[in-house]
């Protein structure tokens, strides 16, 4: 049973054509690594996956719950990072997901004085304490040191182990062992 | 996500940066500069108070437009509901809801030293305070179809105006007019509030899908 389901995707933005005929199935426990250059429409891919942009043509189908992250935090920036999170996730999974991302020291600081590799681990943070079986990634390596790096791809893989699948679009480096790599662009 | 806690949200953050005392304020200011503009003539603004507090609470519905759909649509609080199954309507009504309890009490309460202000007879004022009450769920409701129709635009605020303006007059005639007495009127203004009320998540819903692209 496969949680996300591409097949024959061609995602069309502005007139010009992304990506065509795009089929893949991401099956639990799996990871794929979607790269390529700026503007190759990985971020497209993600939020097609996530049900936000509508295929030109193909069908997707996603049978599982899914966690978004992308560019914007969507954290209220003047509430301190444990209550904005709180609008998102109310079942208290914060405590655990903050501590996977090393933010339970930042719980009471505003979301506004967060720098922007906090921030992205703060909306990291989310996806993980979601419990969605299904995270689509957007760039979830940009602005992190090496340290936040390995907290990210450990949260990644607890996850695929835990049953959960991954999709990443990522043009830095993101170590998804056994991950298959879509490269679009190319 | 539960209903009441997307409406809290909004609420809350119409409050914070005096969101929700502006409208309030420019109500107020239209009330004091209009018996300036006249003249103390206090028959004529008895006569006309009525509709200018209409006038002005159309005008005070305008002022937050830009912040109700704009930022959330920016900061991709929209993108992560939407992921979450929660529909676009849904979102939408959330907002009519919040905007409303955030404006329309205070104006409520604020036509009271208004119509100190312009003289009104108390029952020139009941009868607006009804009819406020009747017809401002319809003004927050174009206000939210606005604001999502114009939240991809930059500097929206202008052409919000002039697409809400134009679409308010039911609302306006039969608000003003209910002020003389009578309730045919007051039914007709029911009809038209409930209307746009009931299409606004529909056509608010409709306009967040299609800004998503």
């Amino acid at each position: 049973m496969s949680l996300l389901r591409f097949a024959g995707v061609t995602c069309v933005r502005g007139g010009r054509e992304l990506f065509a005929g795009l089929s893949f199935a991401l099956e639990p426990g799996n990871a794929i690594l979607v790269t390529g250059p700026n503007g190759a429409g990985k971020s497209s891919l993600i939020r097609v996956a996530a049900g936000l942009l509508r295929a030109a043509a193909g069908n997707v189908a996603a049978t599982a719950p899914r966690a978004l992250l992308t560019e914007q935090t969507a954290l209220d920036p003047e509430l301190p990072l444990a209550r904005a999170l709180d609008f998102w996730v109310p079942r208290g999974a914060i405590g655990v997901a903050l501590d996977t991302l090393g933010l339970t020291e930042l719980a009471t600081v505003p979301v506004r004085l967060l720098s922007t590799g906090q921030r992205r681990r703060a909306a990291m943070a989310r996806v993980v304490a979601s419990g969605a079986p299904l995270w689509l990634l957007d760039e979830p390596a940009n602005g992190l040191d090496s340290d936040s790096l390995a907290r990210l791809e450990a949260a990644i893989n607890g996850h695929r182990a835990a049953g959960g699948a991954v999709l990443v679009a990522s043009h830095t480096p993101v170590a998804l062992p056994g991950a298959r790599i879509i490269e679009l662009g190319a | 996500m539960s209903l009441p806690s997307l409406i809290l949200r909004d609420l809350r953050r119409a409050w914070i940066g005096g969101g929700a005392l502006l409208p309030v304020a420019f109500f107020l200011l239209v009330a004091i500069l209009f018996p300036f503009a006249v003249g103390p003539d206090s028959a004529l603004l008895a006569r006309v108070g009525g509709g200018v507090l209409w006038a002005a609470a159309l005008l005070a519905v305008l002022i937050p437009i830009e912040r109700l759909v704009a930022p959330d649509r920016d900061a991709g609080v929209i993108d992560q509901l939407l992921v979450r199954g929660e529909s676009a309507a849904t979102i939408a009504f959330a907002k009519l809801v919040a905007h409303w309890l955030a404006f329309a009490p205070p104006i409520l309460v604020a036509a009271l030293p208004a119509a100190a202000l312009l003289d009104l007879p108390k029952d020139v004022l009941i009868r607006t305070e009804i009819a406020l009450v009747i017809g401002t769920p319809g003004l927050a409701a174009l206000a939210v179809a606005t604001a999502a129709l114009t939240a991809s635009l930059r500097g929206a605020g202008a052409i919000a105006g002039l697409l809400l303006l134009p679409l308010a007059i039911p609302l306006l005639i039969f608000g003003a007019g209910s002020l003389d007495g009578g309730t045919g009127a007051l039914k007709l203004l029911g009809a038209v509030s409930l209307l746009l009320v009931a299409g606004t998540p529909f056509v608010a819903g409709a306009a967040i899908r299609a800004g998503l692209d």
